[in-house]
């Protein structure tokens, strides 16, 4: 019961035309009570399918969360929720803000009635009442003149005015977990980080625990408390934030850290950028996701799936280059410590 | 806003003029004239000065002088075939009678297309969407004329529940009624249809569903407004499809409206009657897309505060 969510062994498939996309892979992951949890990874990694899952916003037929999957929830089970439950549980319990505030608020709907939606739907609140807490929403996430701006439409604010609205209709209810989708990517970078510095304030104030959803290590480093890297439909690495950034030993982490802009101007490093792309995710996979990219690939990783590797309670590793009889590999951080010497 | 109608009026007189303008001499362009056949019996003084008392005898920029003149002050002239008869008093008689038709065929379509269109979309794949889009398609590839024919065999000459043709009592007007409807009904089906699973697939119906709204209250409260609103636009096109068809209905069914004489009008070369009708007919579309564009503004918060900060 501590947990705030365990997930267990998620498999996401979309059934298309060209067959059965396996678009995530047995992802095992949990969460505590008020942590900020980072999902990192290349674009079509399964982030955004991994996250929507929690909440089941997945439509089948379409797509599939599948059989055997375990999503607990503060003590609740997911995946046998009903119809109600799960409207409950949306919104209530658990909510998601998404990339592009553009298109996420409904255009012929004022800002205000969209915050006041989950208030009347999940707190029983009168028109008037929700109408007042709206405004202490928007207030909250820092919109200036809330009395005003209550009653405006979506496009009548900036695309980051637009974020904060959103992220005031997700806090509305007091969830206590937040998705945050890539809930910068589509913003100008000043109000990028303006945008961060309310997630966190926000994190602070009312203790909501957060998954932030990016593919730019970047905005991670100083906002999670643990982060887990993705690729190909799994996680192949996961570790605190200091762990990850310090004494990662995934050599796709390896290649996220190099390729990642401010951290590469911060230890004055070259940009690196990653050849090759992911596997097809409509063919099954018996080896290493990574093999045909990877520099250190050996003849094991072409023929078999590495396990994961215990490093520390909370660092674990999936790569053959921490079997006890793969070859010791100059890691990341010791050429990248001769080359800055 | 102001601005905006004085704009659109502009535009609407423009339009007019130029309908007026070309009418006048594709008309005459057209072999044969209204006299022609009343002229050839008649001695040579008689013809000479019928042709003058319509002005016939001028060379024809100064009779579309004359006619643009008397056009300003809204004057139409008298029928030339029909002696006695002004183009005026017969748009006022047979208007109503078209309107009579028409205007319930446009709401019976409107409200029966858009409660197809969301009974389609709602189950897409299943037989509620296969009957409706086969509705739809028979009524934008049937023409008019071949759907009256049909349903006057069926319920007039076969059932006898209703009379062929006719005019003066409501059995009279529901045939008609139906086949005007029914291209107005494909339309708004389809498009409907289209338009609320596009609104489906919105991000912000994702977001209305992490809310906890029900699927009912998200497309009571978030798709249907988005999926109608844009419909709105369509509607000056289908007034244009309820006259249309009104000439061939009104001439099939002997509903005596205006489209009736329009038809009569051409055929006979009565030049003022054809004349005042097209122009008539080009005010009322005309109109009609500058209402649709004001209701448009009116209800869609976007436009209505100019644009906002997109
Ligand atoms: N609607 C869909 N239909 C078919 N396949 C899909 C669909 N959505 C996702 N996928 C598959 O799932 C994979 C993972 O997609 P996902 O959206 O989770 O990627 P992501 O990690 O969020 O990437 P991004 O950074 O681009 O958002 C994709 O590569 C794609 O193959
Ligand atoms: S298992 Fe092999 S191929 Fe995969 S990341 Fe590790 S070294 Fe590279
Ligand atoms: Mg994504």
């Amino acid at each position: 019961m501590d947990k705030l969510l365990q997930v267990k062994d998620l498999r996401v498939s979309f059934n298309t035309y060209a067959g059965e996309v396996k678009a995530v892979r047995g992802v095992n992951f949990e969460l505590d009570r008020g942590e900020t949890l980072a999902f990192v990874g290349e674009s079509g990694c399964g982030k955004t399918v991994t996250a929507k899952a929690i909440l089941r916003l997945h439509q089948p037929p379409f797509a599939i969360i599948k059989e055997g999957t375990e999503i607990i929830f503060d003590g609740q089970d997911v995946m046998k929720m009903d119809k109600k439950e799960l409207q409950h549980f949306r919104g209530n319990e658990c909510s998601m803000i998404f990339q592009d505030p553009m298109t996420s608020l409904n255009p012929t709907m004022t800002c205000g009635k969209q915050i006041m939606e989950g208030l009347i739907l999940h707190r029983n609140m009168s028109k008037q009442e929700a109408r007042k807490e709206a405004i202490e929403m928007l207030r909250l996430v820092k919109i200036p003149d809330p009395e005003k701006r209550v009653d405006e439409y979506p496009h009548q604010m900036s695309g980051g005015m637009r974020q904060r609205v959103m992220i005031a209709i997700a806090l509305a209810c007091q969830p206590q977990l937040l998705i945050a989708d890539e809930p910068t990517t589509a913003l100008d970078v000043t109000i990028q980080a303006q945008i961060m510095e309310l997630l966190r304030e926000m994190k602070e104030k009312l203790h909501v625990a957060i998954i932030l959803v990016t593919h730019d290590l970047g905005v991670v480093a100083n906002f999670a408390d643990r982060v887990q890297i993705m690729y190909a439909g799994q996680v192949v690495e996961r570790g605190t934030a200091s762990e990850i950034f310090y004494n990662s030993q995934h050599p796709y982490t390896w290649a996220l850290l190099s390729s990642a802009p401010r951290l590469a101007t911060e230890t004055k490093q070259e940009l690196y950028a990653l050849g090759g792309t992911p596997p097809d995710l409509l063919l099954p996979l018996e080896c290493c996701p990574f093999a045909a990219r990877c520099e250190y690939c050996m003849q094991i990783c072409r023929e078999q799936m590495p396990e994961e590797t215990v490093l520390s309670d909370t660092h674990k590793i999936s790569c053959w280059l921490q079997h006890p009889e793969a070859p010791k590999v100059k890691s990341f951080y010791e050429r990248q410590a001769k080359s800055n010497g | 806003m102001l601005k905006f109608i004085l704009k659109r009026l502009g535009y609407m007189l423009i339009t007019i003029f130029c309908i007026a303008t070309v009418t006048f001499f594709l008309m005459r362009s057209i072999p044969g004239d209204p006299l022609a056949s009343i002229a050839q019996t008649l001695p040579e003084q008689t013809r000479a000065n019928y042709y003058a008392k319509y002005g016939l005898d001028q060379p024809l920029f100064v009779q579309y002088l004359s006619y643009m003149k008397n056009l300003v002050r809204l004057d139409f002239g008298d029928s030339i075939v029909h002696p006695g008869r002004s183009v005026s008093a017969v748009i006022a008689e047979t208007s109503p009678v078209s309107g009579i038709v028409g205007l319930p065929a446009l709401f019976i379509g409107l409200v029966l297309g858009v409660i197809f269109g969301i009974i389609a979309a709602l189950f897409k794949n299943k037989w509620p969407d296969y009957v409706v889009m086969v509705i739809a398609i028979l009524g934008i590839t049937i023409p008019v004329f071949v759907l009256a024919a049909l349903l006057q065999y069926f319920f007039a000459v076969k059932l006898h529940w209703l009379p062929t043709s006719g005019w003066g009592e409501v059995r009279h007007m529901i045939i008609p009624i139906i086949v005007l409807s029914f291209g107005t009904i494909a339309t708004y089906a389809r498009y409907i249809k289209s338009s609320m699973l596009d609104t489906l697939g919105q991000d912000y119906i994702l977001t209305a569903r992490v809310k906890g709204l029900s699927e009912t209250a998200i497309i009571r409260r978030h798709v249907l407004r988005n999926s109608i609103l844009p419909a709105v636009t369509l509607l000056s096109a289908r007034i244009v499809g309820i006259f249309t068809g009104s000439f061939v209905i009104e001439r099939m069914f002997a509903i005596p409206g205006i489209g009736f004489y329009y038809i009569d009008s051409i055929n006979n070369y009565d030049y003022s009657m054809t004349m005042g009708l097209t122009i008539f007919y080009g005010a009322l579309f005309v109109i009609s897309q500058i209402v649709v564009d004001i209701v448009y503004v009116l209800i869609d918060p976007r436009i209505r505060l100019g644009g906002g900060s997109r």
